[in-house]
């Protein structure tokens, strides 16, 4: 169901958005001032009846998250915002810190106010230069009119944000990579537990949340966090909340909406990405960013169980499941960042799992074994395959290769890059035989036409 | 000769330093400034980061060989990157990127003969609702056509 709503995007394309005027303007830093004249335990159970869950990929409720943290005797708290969008496919978060900073500088006030932290640093990915000009002009400006620093809104609760940046590397988006990487060492994922919340940043209790999380707080708290969480078709879920949405690849129309969780992704890519381009016809969508296994339109929902959050799609097509963080586990895919890649009939789905594959081999941090040599072993099967060098053996071997990287590796990465390895061989089985029989596809290996 | 920032980058490291509990936290962003002091990270940036933040030159090399954007060996004077990734290549970068390499007569990750411009691949730079796309420097430029590329080398060959 396609709701529209404008409440995180309500500056972009207006003039001079990023300055805190225009953000005043509509209602800014108000809910700061609010939350601050509150309880910190207010300011979490609000954020707990909001429903709203992480932004970044694995849809974790952040008001629970929030609630991990617990005072430290000695260490002070941190919240630490993941800026280092990198997932192929997603591009949302870079709109908010382009067009609107504030939001994201408020979202960091209330944060650090809810878990009890002074500081926040912003991971921005260094290649987005004005993305972080942005985010310093923003918190220069907040800092100027005394919204940030000693005593926000008058009130005596010290906080400072920075921006921290990287330097090229996916898997500072994993959010204990990040971790290391603001402390100044190589982005290499730590084995969990230690959780974020207990030992984070230098040491201290974390919290580490998603750009896009982190600038829906003010939102929450001018509705309410029960309202925020309504203005969802999953509600009943416990999925609440608007959120941005990105369509790319092979539509009319690609870009990034605001809308309330339940868009289904017939409405992303017929509706707001505006139908496939060039003519052709819909092959398969990655819902959510890379790592989420490809969905096909011919695809339909079985969910006979009345208890599966499916059950009330059964039989219907995968396109008209609302795309929400269990619906779409349930489905066997992701939600992952709710950006979708569409692929159009004229392109060879072999290529794109080749030019997938690459970017994994290329991103492996490298510190686990199965995942260091897998995408490796990956990358060079399926660029044999697509150079009609490969044969059915080789099929069942990119398949075992997957299944030895998944759930053998210190991060999610391992499963990032497997999962989506195994929906295309599954699903484009026939194709992948073809190729293997010397009868490619009429896209040719192509990705475009 | 050994390296040392300039005293207004100097005074930009003071205040980068500021922002964090220990001084190795300064690792990545100290190395950024000194690269753009130098172009690239060489083995005296190396000790001198090590020896400012009072690190093992292992552990600054180590952070250097990690992160793509730290080079290894001296650049052009603009570094050009074509996104490669899916969104991109569903809408032509393969073709930009075979442009690029023809009109500058260079391969990905090689720099033209006059050390004008680096040219280089690059993962998913979140553009991917305005593929094609290439960075130009601290730049981004969207939505490309092969005309619009040879206006943007033409510009930098011509040393703009």
């Amino acid at each position: 169901m396609l709701q529209r709503t404008q409440h995180l995007t309500k500056l972009y394309g207006v003039a001079e958005g990023h300055r805190i005027e225009a953000y005043e303007r509509v209602g800014g830093y108000v809910q700061a001032r609010k939350a601050l004249a509150t309880t910190q335990s207010a300011v979490v159970d609000e954020m707990k009846k909001a429903n709203l869950r992480g932004r970044g990929g694995a849809g974790f409720a952040a008001g629970v998250k929030w609630s991990f943290m617990k005072p430290h005797a000695t260490k002070p708290a941190y919240l630490v915002v993941n800026a280092d969008e990198g997932e192929p496919g997603t591009f949302k978060d870079r709109t908010l810190m382009e067009r609107d900073p504030h939001r994201v500088v408020e979202g960091c006030i209330i944060g650090c106010f809810g878990i009890g932290a002074h500081a926040a640093y912003i991971y921005v990915r260094d290649e987005l230069h004005l993305s972080k000009e942005r985010l310093w002009g923003a918190i220069r400006e907040a800092r100027a009119k005394g919204y940030l620093g000693a005593k926000p809104f008058g009130r005596d609760y010290p906080v400072e944000v920075y921006v921290h940046t990287g330097a090229g590397a996916y898997i500072c988006g994993e959010e204990t990579s990040l971790l290391n990487s603001l402390e100044g060492k190589r982005g290499e994922p730590r084995l969990k537990p230690p959780f974020p919340a207990q030992v984070g940043a230098f040491g201290c209790p974390t919290t580490v949340n998603n750009l896009e999380t982190i600038a829906a707080v003010p939102t929450v708290f001018e509705l309410g966090g029960e309202a925020f969480s309504k203005l969802s078709a999953l509600h009943h879920l416990g999925d609440g909340g608007c959120r941005l949405y990105g369509v790319s690849g092979h539509v009319k129309t690609p870009g990034v909406f605001e809308a309330a969780v339940g868009v289904t992704l017939r409405d992303l890519i017929y509706d707001l990405g505006g139908g496939i381009s060039d003519g052709g016809e819909l092959l398969a969508v990655i819902p959510g960013g890379s790592s989420c296994p490809v969905l096909l339109p011919h695809e339909t929902v079985s969910a006979p169980d009345e208890k599966s959050p499916l059950h009330a799609w059964h039989g219907k097509s995968v396109l008209d499941v609302p795309m929400g963080v269990d619906t779409f586990r349930a489905l066997g895919t992701m939600l992952g960042t709710c950006c979708a890649i569409v692929l159009s009939d004229k392109v060879c789905p072999l290529a794109a799992m080749q030019n997938l594959m690459h970017f994994y081999r290329h991103e492996s941090c490298g510190q686990c074994t199965p995942c260091r040599e897998g995408t490796g072993w990956l990358d060079r099967l399926v660029t044999k395959l697509l150079a009609g060098e490969g044969t059915l053996d080789d099929l069942d071997r990119i398949h075992e290769i997957a299944s030895n990287i998944m759930g053998n590796t210190i991060c999610a990465f391992g499963e990032g890059a497997s999962m989506p390895t195994l929906g295309f061989v599954r699903k484009f089985r026939r194709h992948f035989e073809d190729h293997v029989a010397g009868k490619p596809c009429a896209a040719g290996g192509r990705l475009h036409a | 000769m050994p390296f040392a920032l300039s005293p207004e980058r100097d005074r930009e490291l003071a205040e980068i330093l500021s922002r964090y509990p220990n001084r190795q936290a300064a690792c990545i962003p100290m190395l950024h400034l000194c690269q753009e002091q130098n172009g690239w990270v060489s083995d005296e940036v190396v000790e001198f980061v090590a020896r400012t933040l009072e690190l093992p030159s292992a552990h600054v090399l180590g952070v250097v060989t990690f992160y793509t954007l730290f080079n290894q060996q001296p650049v052009g004077r603009h570094q050009v990157w074509v996104c490669r990734t899916l969104s991109c290549a569903l809408r032509g970068s393969d073709e930009l990127l075979r442009h690029c390499e023809k009109k500058l007569g260079v391969h990905a990750g090689e720099t033209t003969k006059g050390g004008e411009v680096t040219l280089r691949t690059a993962e998913c730079l979140a553009s991917c609702g305005t593929a094609p796309m290439m960075q130009i420097d601290k730049n981004y430029h969207e939505n490309l056509s092969i005309a619009e590329v040879d206006r943007l080398l033409d510009r930098l060959l011509a040393g703009g």
